[in-house]
């Protein structure tokens, strides 16, 4: 988890131009660190090009409107970052 | 292209899903208001309408990839570069390649030549969506058909 977090806090850190040192594992990205939503889109596409997977983003934001997962579940970082390796688990070999 | 209309691709030559990789043709009219204000006595085809016809161009590899269910807005174009002034009249080849395809999201380079070399290219990023309503999927796949795509039966009346 801590290289996956590494990875990701380097990349909102340059992609959304905050300074790297305010990006924490307790971070929210959206109400900690204020990426809005295309600038997450850029994050997204670093992601799934650097982990080399698709985070399935719709799915996730269609479990948090039919209340099966929390906003939190999905956007503070350590819990992105879980998913991440969770899909880089899951990847084929 | 059909400027009026905001249409700028006028056919597609090839498209290869498995590739990722889209062809198109489009002729930029010899007559049109445009020229009359860019420029009088010095008409070029305004760079903004290159990068949208390179967005147009990927976008369609994107809706035939995403099956006609979903629409590509553009989001954003990164590295845009415009090398050659585009005339009245001349006729470009326009290529879309997909670099990438997230979830709600996709990313594609596009490039257009002319005889006289490279114009232009960008990397070309769209917010993928359900079509907000039938009308503009009706529309969508109607302009698909007529510059040569090949469309899914829904049965609908086609668009004007």
């Amino acid at each position: 988890m801590q290289e996956t977090f590494s990875a990701v806090a380097d990349i909102i850190a340059e992609t959304c131009n905050i300074d790297r040192a305010t990006i924490r594992p307790e971070s929210h990205t959206i109400n900690d660190l204020g990426i809005d939503s295309l600038d997450f889109l850029d994050v997204t596409f670093a992601i799934d090009k650097r982990f080399g997977i698709k985070m399935p983003i719709e799915r996730w934001m269609q479990e948090i409107n039919d209340g099966k997962g929390s906003v939190d579940d999905y956007f503070i970082l350590q819990n992105l970052c879980t998913k991440i390796d969770e899909l880089m688990a899951a990847k084929p070999a | 292209m059909r400027l009026e209309y905001f249409q700028l691709v006028d056919r597609v030559e090839e498209i290869d899903l498995a590739a990722g990789r889209i062809r198109a043709t489009a002729e930029v009219p010899v007559k049109s208001t445009i020229f009359e204000g860019h420029f009088e006595g010095y008409p070029i085809l305004p760079g903004v309408l290159l990068v949208e016809c390179m967005a147009q161009t990927a976008g369609h590899l994107v809706l035939v990839l995403e099956k006609f269910e979903r629409m590509p807005f553009l989001t954003q174009i990164e590295r845009a570069k415009l090398r050659r002034f585009v005339e009245p009249g001349q006729r470009l080849s326009v290529t879309g390649h997909l670099v990438h395809l997230g979830s709600g999201y996709a990313v594609a380079s596009g490039k257009i030549e002319t005889d006289a070399g490279l114009a232009a290219e960008a990397e070309i990023r769209f917010k993928t969506l359900p079509f907000p309503n039938a009308a503009m999927r009706r529309l969508m796949l109607t302009h698909a058909r007529k510059i040569g795509l090949e469309v899914p039966q829904t049965g609908e009346t086609p668009a004007p």
